[in-house]
């Protein structure tokens, strides 16, 4: 059998000019004093630009059927392979071969138009996805009911509600029928009802015989979908085993990452008007370090270099097998928000009492200024919750069946009165 | 947002109507390797997606007017209120000459085709970078961007086209045989403005000075090319001749106005045009192709 998806030493390389990552493209004079200069120059290498592999040396191959999983960090290279396997891009160095009609989804709702009806987007969309008009007809209905929007149908998508738009935009592309599916972290839109919904029909998709390849960041689905994933680091293969092997070395690689101090790690994500520059998670509204105690007060003080306007912390609890327990989210404030005082470069969140079960966390973290990705860091922290007293009583001992406990009181029936 | 909602059963109006397509000609095998330089044009990937060509084109006649109050009405207003505009200042006051055609229909004659272009020219040189989100999440052959862009354009001609055939009998000037030659002259214009369109929608993406080019481009064009005033006679040889003879326009224009509105067609420089329009065609897609690879990086 020969494989579907057949990757041999693929390298892509980017001019990073040094200085000003913001302006990518040229103006016309630097291309055209480049030009007129050249030939009085002495042949050296460019100075000004550094390049950069996004991808290097990478060789893998993906069997008819399989369901691969691509994992790593930011900056790792999981996209750039995406977007040469679609086409988006062209590679460097090496080659693909690739048997069948390919479709990749990199986004949900690639081409949708808001001015446009949800009965013309579908064509529009379907058709930008590689479907015939033909195949869209065909499977219109089945398009309309699962996105439940039947209702809708000739309503401009622009009044549609952010759900509604998810929907309708991943029903198209969850019913097109190639035999390689590629997809990048489009599950993480949506609501858990559709998101639920939409996992199956991929799984019935690699059901069918089709060979997937799925970018994502979620790992208990992943390891739902997957039978086999492929580790990525600085844009090299560096494990390609059965999917909770791969998943069990990307965990241990997150924790290896955060011995590096935070302000020294490069695989971040976002525009960098404001960087997280340490991470302290402390014992106590006094800031104690060591394990923090369950059902007692804690601090995680975030240093960032320096304010951006509209400034928005988020940050993720994952617990040790890469499940998300909870995010916290600056934007909704309240009145209890505490800005440190001799500082501006501090964000403060407390959390008292910490219901997490005992066990050890990592955090994640990202920084928003109006809305938009600033930094983004994995593992900017580890800590360890140990047993302690919750909502007034001994907790139970945790064996990785339950995370946390719900603020609660028991109370004996004739209470009720 | 409820109370806004209206739910019209409309299927068969709003269902774009395209040739039915044949069996999917898909390639068994892909092979992705690092760009090797000039590449001719793909037509066969082109045919294969001339289902989206039509879709993108679709789109933009369909959101051109969306919002508006006169909606497509515009398509009309723009060439007609030039004409009155130009019938006021070149004809009553300036005293420009139109030959044996009335002014107003010499001008409207002229602005239509060039009306036509420049929009195409303008659509079609901005169309790759207003395509940002298309170009980095999805894989298609890139020049069906530039040459979806003219649909609009294209259909915006067809309704002012249809006006001039309509005011013509108020001044009493009928269409003749040379009519039939309309749609051929048109077909030349749309590749003069495919090619230049194509050629600056892939310097747009490196160099966004282009944007700046364009809008002077389309202006200098419409006073260089005789759209408004007749082609001076008389100085064949000079350097303003050859000026005028360089921009395929020129002669175009002026064989199209004469194809509806009767009158003398040089078949000698619509010849040169027609070889003109074709090089740049193929000029434009080369040079598109050749640097269509670095689109989804650069843009």
């Amino acid at each position: 059998m020969t494989a579907a998806i057949r990757i041999e030493k693929l390298g892509k390389r980017y001019q990073v000019k040094q200085g000003e990552e913001g302006s990518s493209y040229r103006t016309l004079r630097e291309s055209l004093s480049d030009w007129v200069r050249a030939p009085f120059r002495r042949p050296r290498k460019k100075n000004n630009q550094a390049p950069f592999w996004a991808l290097q040396d990478v060789s893998f191959e993906v069997q008819p059927g399989e369901v691969v999983g691509i994992i790593g960090h930011n900056g790792a290279g999981k996209s750039t392979l995406l977007k040469i396997l679609s086409r988006i891009t062209k590679p460097t160095q090496g080659r693909v071969h690739l048997k069948g009609r390919v479709g990749s989804l990199l986004e949900v709702g690639t081409g949708f138009h808001p001015e446009l009806t949800g009965r013309e987007n579908i064509y529009l969309n379907g058709s930008i996805l590689g479907m015939s008009r033909k195949e869209i007809e065909r499977r219109f209905d089945e398009i309309v009911a699962f996105a439940e929007v039947e209702k809708f149908l000739d309503t401009p998508v622009k009044r549609y509600s952010s759900g509604m738009y998810v929907r309708l935009a991943f029903a198209v592309a969850a019913h097109l029928e190639p035999e390689i599916l590629l997809v990048d972290e489009v599950l993480a839109v949506g609501d858990v009802a559709f998101q639920n919904k939409c996992l199956g029909k991929m799984r019935q998709v690699g059901g069918e015989g089709r060979t997937i390849l799925f970018v994502s960041h979620n790992l208990p689905a992943l390891q739902v979908l997957c039978d086999r994933a492929v580790l990525f680091a600085r844009g090299r293969v560096v494990a390609d085993a059965p999917v909770a092997e791969t998943v069990g070395m990307y965990l241990r690689s997150v924790e290896e990452r955060a011995q590096v101090e935070v302000s020294q790690r490069t695989d971040r994500a976002g525009a960098g008007r404001s960087r997280l520059m340490r991470l302290e998670v402390h014992n106590g509204e006094d800031g104690c370090s060591g394990p923090l105690q369950m059902g007692g007060p804690c601090r995680f003080t975030f240093h960032v270099d320096r304010l951006a306007p509209g400034l928005m912390c988020v940050f993720n609890i994952v617990d040790e097998f890469g499940q998300g327990v909870t995010k916290i989210n600056s934007n909704y404030r309240s009145q209890e928000d505490f800005m440190d005082p001799e500082s501006n470069s501090r964000l403060v969140c407390i959390i008292d009492p910490l219901l997490l079960a005992p066990g050890r966390y990592r955090v994640d973290v990202g920084l928003y200024a109006s809305r938009e990705l600033q930094d983004q860091i994995e593992g900017a922290a580890f800590f360890e919750v140990i047993r302690g007293v919750a909502c007034g009583r001994e907790a139970p001992r945790s064996r990785g069946d339950w995370k946390f406990v719900l603020p609660h009181r028991w109370i004996l029936p004739h209470d009720l009165g | 947002m409820s109370g806004e909602l209206t739910v019209v059963e409309s299927k068969e109006e709003t269902l774009p109507r395209a040739e039915p397509a044949v069996s999917d000609a898909v390639p068994a095998e892909t092979v992705i390797e690092p760009p090797c330089g000039w590449q001719f044009l793909n037509v066969r990937e082109l045919w294969r997606f001339r289902e989206l060509i039509f879709f993108l084109a679709w789109r933009d006649v369909k959101v051109r007017y969306k919002q508006t109050l006169l909606g497509a009405a515009w398509a009309v207003l723009q060439p007609a209120l030039m004409m009155v505009v130009f019938t006021i200042f070149f004809s009553r006051m300036a005293g420009l000459s139109s030959g044996d055609v009335p002014y107003p229909l010499f001008a409207f004659a002229g602005l239509l085709p060039w009306t036509f272009f420049a929009t195409a020219l303008t659509n079609g040189g901005n169309s790759v970078i207003g395509s940002e989100r298309l170009i980095t999440k999805i894989y298609f052959p890139r020049l069906a961007i530039p040459f979806a862009s003219v649909g609009a354009a294209t259909v915006d001609f067809a309704i002012a086209f249809a006006i001039l055939l309509l005011l013509m009998p108020f001044w009493d000037v009928w269409p003749t045989a040379k009519l039939l030659l309309a749609p051929v002259i048109f077909f030349l214009i749309l590749l003069v403005a495919l090619g230049m369109g194509t050629l600056l929608a892939a310097l747009n993406v490196n160099y966004r000075d282009f944007r700046y080019v364009i809008p002077f481009l389309v202006q200098l064009g419409m006073f260089a090319t005789p759209t408004v005033y007749m082609q001076p006679r008389g100085d064949e040889t000079g350097l303003r001749a050859l000026l005028m003879m360089a921009n395929p326009m020129t002669s175009l224009i002026s064989a199209f106005r004469s194809a509806v509105l009767g009158g003398h067609i040089s078949w000698d420089s619509v010849g040169i045009s027609a070889v003109m329009a074709a090089l740049l065609f193929l000029a434009g897609c080369l040079y598109f192709r050749r640097v269509e690879d670095s689109f989804a990086d650069n843009i």
